[in-house]
């Protein structure tokens, strides 16, 4: 195999399968950019330290500039553009709009992705849980305050969908 | 940032990924969680002309009791350990993976990787040193297995071989009423540690050290175990002013290093006192369990 190689690879993104031939050095985050013209997910520091391009890989936050699209294969991959559901924005959407969790919003696509892979596993998580859950986002703008707000209201109003879901009251 | 071209091979077992190293040779890498490899090769600091990635060899993650020992896969990845259930004894391995990075680094970052990069500031070597890990590594001549006191050979570099795989971590069970902790001082959020200490501690019935070991990070050119430590807990029974007096050997024989993160001097300061901590705490979790 010579260096140029391309390897093929099928990820599904936001629920659609794609296939491609790629370079191996191909980042997941300019596979999702460049090739899936998906650019709601942002390149901050390119070093591995911002977050900034944050997106699921098989229902977990990762870096998408830290992993290689050939690592992705095979894998199930979530966006900030596969959150609204009919049209409608996802409760964390809803939440750092009303509660002002951004100014630039820069770093907003990343910081949104976290926090949904924080409230999958904690869905009733306390302020220190919440700015143990971020870490690996940086926020140049907001100072977090609103940030954590905005995620302690998107929880609350996730729990009490599910509540009514789970009572076969949910709307959809 | 973009790594220079190279060409990539998917291993699908430990003997596939041991043949394509030695096919390959010198210019290849192994790429487990890609957390240390793919900064570098970003930066072009490594530029392997070949990447074996060994990231989805089945059996290489996870943790499994044995009789006598706890086995951690390499592929175990830091938010797998901070999330385990371990024996007594073991808590400082939870303790350390919690305080890795943050948390897309902890989901895919490996022990395995970490070790085998051993940056001087990582996290796991503490732990691995002061739980007495034995590293098991798999090269074209067969198994062999190298206690972690022996793997740290210089800054980034240990004494895996050229063509070897480590495949998992042996942690002995420790006796009955040990306790372990892993205190970590870094800058910010997500660093590296500036000095990170873990210590195991055994206690008789009577309260007494039967068995003690610490491991420090960050401080010297390598990690280590403070025997110097060690030696003054072991047959005592352990009160503050004797842990104080054991814990001011933490950098005995040690040269601390001196960065723009810290002077040597506040190194070796702050490494007395969490090494001091982190044997008060590991005490503490000895002697609540059952005589
Ligand atoms: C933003 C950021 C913050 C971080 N903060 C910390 C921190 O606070 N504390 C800390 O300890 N670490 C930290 N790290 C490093 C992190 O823990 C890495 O995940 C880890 O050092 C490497 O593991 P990996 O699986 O990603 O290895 P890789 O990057 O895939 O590999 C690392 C090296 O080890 C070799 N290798 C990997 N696995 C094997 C194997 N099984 N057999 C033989 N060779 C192998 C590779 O060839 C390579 O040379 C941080 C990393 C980042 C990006
Ligand atoms: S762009 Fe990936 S972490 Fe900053
Ligand atoms: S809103 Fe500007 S970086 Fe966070």
């Amino acid at each position: 195999m010579s260096q140029d190689s391309r390897v093929r690879v099928r990820i599904r993104v936001n629920g659609d399968v794609h296939e491609h031939e790629v370079e191996p050095r191909l980042l997941l985050v300019q596979y999702l950019r460049d090739v899936l013209g998906l650019t709601g997910t942002h390149v901050g520091c390119d070093t591995s330290h911002c977050g900034a391009c944050t997106v699921l890989l098989d229902g977990e936050a990762v870096k998408s500039c830290t992993v290689l699209a050939v690592q992705a294969d095979g894998g199930e991959v979530t966006t900030i553009e596969g959150l609204a559901q009919h049209g409608r924005l996802h409760p964390l959407q809803e939440a750092f709009w009303e509660h002002h969790g951004l100014q630039c919003g820069y770093c907003t696509p990343g910081m949104i992705m976290s926090a949904l892979d924080l409230l999958n596993r904690h869905p009733d998580p306390d302020e220190e849980t919440i700015r143990r859950g971020l870490e690996g986002n940086l926020c140049r703008c907001t100072g977090y305050q609103n940030i954590v707000r905005a995620v302690q209201a998107a929880a609350a109003r996730m729990r009490a969908a599910e509540a009514a879901a789970a009572a076969g009251g949910g709307d959809d | 940032m973009i790594p220079a071209a190279f060409a990539y091979h998917r291993a699908s077992s430990v003997d596939e990924a041991v043949r394509l190293l030695q096919e390959l040779g010198d210019d290849a890498r192994v790429l487990a969680g890609g957390h240390s490899l793919l900064p570098a090769m970003k930066l072009r600091l490594a530029r392997p002309g070949a990447v074996v990635d060994i990231g989805r060899i089945e059996g290489l993650r996870g943790i499994r009791r044995q009789v006598d020992h706890v086995e951690v896969g390499a592929l175990t990845r830091h938010a797998d350990l901070a999330a385990a259930r371990l024996p007594a004894g073991l808590e400082a391995l939870a303790e350390c993976a919690d305080r890795i990075a943050d948390p897309q680094v902890r989901r895919r970052g490996t022990i395995g990787g970490s070790l085998c990069h051993a940056d001087p500031s990582a996290d796991w070597p503490a732990a691995v040193l002061a739980l007495e890990g034995q590293l098991v590594l798999v090269g074209p001549g067969g198994e062999r297995v190298v206690p972690a006191a022996e793997w740290f050979v210089a800054p980034f570099m240990t004494a895996l071989q050229p063509g070897e795989i480590l495949t998992a971590i042996r942690f002995p069970v420790p006796q009955a009423r040990s306790g372990s902790a892993y205190l970590k001082l870094a800058r910010k959020a997500s660093d590296f540690a500036i000095v990170g200490a873990a210590a195991r501690v055994t206690v008789d019935g009577s309260g007494r050290c039967t068995g003690a070991a610490v491991g420090v990070t960050g401080v010297g050119d390598v990690p280590y175990r403070a025997t110097a430590v060690e030696d003054l807990l072991v047959g005592r029974v352990l009160d503050d002013q004797v842990i104080a007096e054991a814990a001011a050997r933490a950098v005995e024989g040690v040269d601390p290093v001196s960065d723009v993160h810290a002077g040597a001097e506040y190194r070796a300061q702050v490494a007395q006192v969490y090494v001091r901590r982190a044997v008060q705490e590991a005490l503490g979790r000895a002697l609540s369990q059952p005589a």
